[in-house]
């Protein structure tokens, strides 16, 4: 009683007499079961016929692809001259063939220009793309910092709940993954340097090599990455679901700044929690470094901060320490800044979120080594 | 079959026997932790039918559409869809079931990252083995069908207008020429020549391709001029008749659903469009 899949698949008949040529439509015309015929109909050819009869008695399903098949060879037979006629074709086909032959034509694709063309073009745009994305977020800098002054003056405009709430989602949440990492890097830096150190006899020095490796570079830097992969993409996921929802036009509506709204507390809180992760990276990734050096080189914990603290100056720290600010004003700006480039679909929010986080890791990197350069003519 | 004479009914009259019941519901019970949605409900459409679901905000219309068409597990009851009962099949039987119902989701749930044309190549791809050149030819048949404009098909969802989005979204359930199209408000969001447009459309793809049609809407125009029958659920249960039946009804919640000022002009709006 039901259209069955395994029902005899469409096929077509071919009659020639005096009159006319005649096709005959057998089987069921549905969508799963035109495969064969496609090709058939395409080739069919009225050996010089003027009349063609498409007969449609002997047929035991149609739908709108299998009228489409049928209106289609109409069109190719009538456009080469021929004079085309149905037969037996029930009323609920007929309005069928009738609807399907009354639709328009979609326009063709518009077709792709050469691939040098568009290679030539697709540079061009790229670095003009580039270039704006870079003015933006300049300008997006400027207007932060006018922000932070604004808030300097009138503190009163603080969101301090949404800052304490911020800095625990991306300061407290965030120290289990951040230790555990720093503790390996710690472990790593340890089990490398004595290897090397060894040839020398020089294991002892391991210990300087991980103090200063850690407090300097490492510390900060597996924080900041971290932190951009933890943090700076839900700035941007979350702000940018905002956008697709109109929540950040609605604020607009209400009279509340987006910039004080949402980057301001998240800019003010990763740049305060950014110094505490770091100061706990580094503590951790001495302690991955003290227990390696235990075990690894007999160096009690006694010894292991005496050496320490003779390799290790004050300014060793801070060289570190005056990074981490920086580092989490900048991930918090760019996750900010490209939550709200989203525009409304779902798509940019997963290609802006990846982007902050390649972005903000690649200006964090290019920073420190700024810093380094600045360090040494400095000569700290 | 192949000695029957042209004035009976076949072609799709093979797919659309007349008679039985196309969706058959009984004894349905859907809950969520304590709150009960439907308790012992029944529903039923017939083929070729276009049957209204309304009910007030909250009264489980989408949680009863979900369970038709397998998004939701009932607790209890049985669904029987094209004759087959939902709860029994293995994965094969329900992939093929799937290709003989479209859903239009109340957006148009179009793949955001696909062009209209594409969107509507996939429910093609899924279920059947055709030409890639055939595909494009029945995706532009269904564009054309659907009434969406020339330029539309390689467009994507972004580029495109609310209506047009819906438009697209039911070319896609139409993909597969199902023998049911589940709506879920398919006007809402519409201005009233849209909706109207909207409205003869259905009514259009009805009369050619022998649909059966299950529309979610609280478009009292639409429920006037495409609703064969109207089933509403009131108190987790369904109540089932044509607009008359139902205004007629000793229900204050019906006399205010259809009797309202909303109601009232609808109905009389109907009336001056017969009378022209």
């Amino acid at each position: 009683m039901l259209r069955q899949r395994a029902q005899d698949a469409a096929s077509l008949e071919v009659r020639e007499d005096a009159k006319a040529f005649r096709l005959r439509f057998l089987g069921s015309w549905l969508t799963p079961s035109l495969a064969g015929v496609d090709q058939a109909l395409r080739g069919v050819q009225p050996n010089g016929h003027r009349n063609v009869v498409f007969d449609l008695a002997a047929i035991d399903a149609l739908d709108s692809a299998g009228a489409w098949l049928a209106v289609r060879c109409q069109r190719r037979l009538e456009h080469a001259g021929c004079k085309v006629a149905y037969e037996g074709v029930s009323e609920s086909d007929q309005v069928l063939i009738q609807a399907v032959a009354d639709g328009k034509e979609c326009e063709p694709e518009p077709p792709e220009p050469s691939t040098f063309r568009s290679f030539v073009t697709n540079i061009g745009e790229g670095t003009f793309a580039r270039f704006g994305e870079a003015g933006a977020l300049i300008s997006f800098l400027g207007e932060t910092i006018m922000s932070v002054i604004h808030l300097a003056r009138r503190p009163a405009e603080l969101r301090p709940i949404a800052i304490v709430y911020h800095m625990q989602k991306t300061g407290l949440e965030a120290m289990p993954i951040v230790g555990l990492l720093s503790f390996l890097i710690g472990v790593v830096l340890a089990y490398q340097g004595s290897d090397q150190l060894a040839r020398f006899g020089a294991q002892i020095f391991t210990v300087n090599l991980v103090g200063i490796a850690v407090l300097r570079e490492m510390g900060v830097l597996i924080t900041a990455i971290i932190v951009a992969g933890r943090s700076g993409s839900a700035f941007t996921a979350q702000i940018g679901t905002m956008k697709v929802n109109q929540e950040v036009d609605a604020m607009r509506t209400i009279g509340l700044s987006p910039m004080f709204v949402l980057a301001m507390p998240r800019v003010i809180a990763l740049t305060l929690v950014m110094p505490l992760l770091t100061f706990y990276a580094n503590i951790l990734g001495l302690m991955g470094g003290g227990v390696m050096a235990w075990t690894l080189l007999d160096v009690s914990p006694r010894q292991f901060i005496e050496q320490l603290s003779g390799a290790l100056q004050l300014s060793t720290f801070w060289v570190g320490m005056i990074k981490a600010p920086i580092f989490g004003f900048i991930i918090a700006l760019v996750g900010c800044y490209e939550g709200l480039q989203v525009s409304s679909n779902a798509e940019s929010v997963g290609l802006r979120t990846t982007r902050a986080v390649v972005e903000s890791i690649f200006i964090v990197i290019v920073l420190d080594a700024l810093f380094s350069i600045l360090f040494s003519i400095v000569g700290i | 079959m192949a000695q029957e004479n042209a004035a009976s009914p076949r072609g799709n009259g093979a797919r659309r026997p007349g008679k039985g019941l196309a969706i058959e519901v009984t004894g349905l019970v859907n809950r969520f932790g304590t709150q009960v949605v439907h308790d012992n409900l029944d529903f039923s459409v017939r083929y070729g039918e276009i049957m209204g679901l309304v009910g007030g905000s909250g009264s489980g219309k989408s949680v009863l559409l979900n369970s038709i068409i397998g998004l939701n597990r009932p607790k209890a009851g049985r669904i029987m869809v094209l004759g087959q009962e939902m709860r029994g099949l293995d994965r094969r039987e329900t992939r093929s079931l799937q290709g003989r119902w479209g859903v239009l989701f109340q957006d148009g749930a179009l793949f955001s990252s696909l062009t209209v044309m594409q969107n509507i190549e996939v429910p093609l791809k899924r279920q059947t083995r055709l030409p890639t050149s055939l595909m494009e030819e029945i995706a532009e048949v269904k564009i054309a069908l659907s009434g969406l404009p020339p330029d539309a098909a390689h467009k994507y969802p972004s580029q495109l207008s609310g209506g047009m989005r819906k438009r697209a979204g039911l070319a896609r359930a139409l993909a597969l020429d199902p023998d049911i199209l589940f709506l879920d408000e398919p006007t809402a969001g519409l201005d009233p020549i849209g909706a109207s447009q909207f409205d003869q459309l259905i009514l259009g793809l009805r009369n050619a391709l022998g649909l059966t049609v299950v529309m979610v809407t609280h478009d009292l125009d639409s429920l006037y001029t495409v609703c064969d029958r109207v089933s509403v659920l009131l108190d987790k249960r369904i109540t089932v008749g044509t607009i008359e039946e139902l205004s007629a009804m000793d229900n204050a919640w019906l006399k205010d659903y259809f009797g309202g000022p909303r109601g009232r002009a609808a109905s009389a709006a109907l009336e001056r469009a017969e009378d022209r």
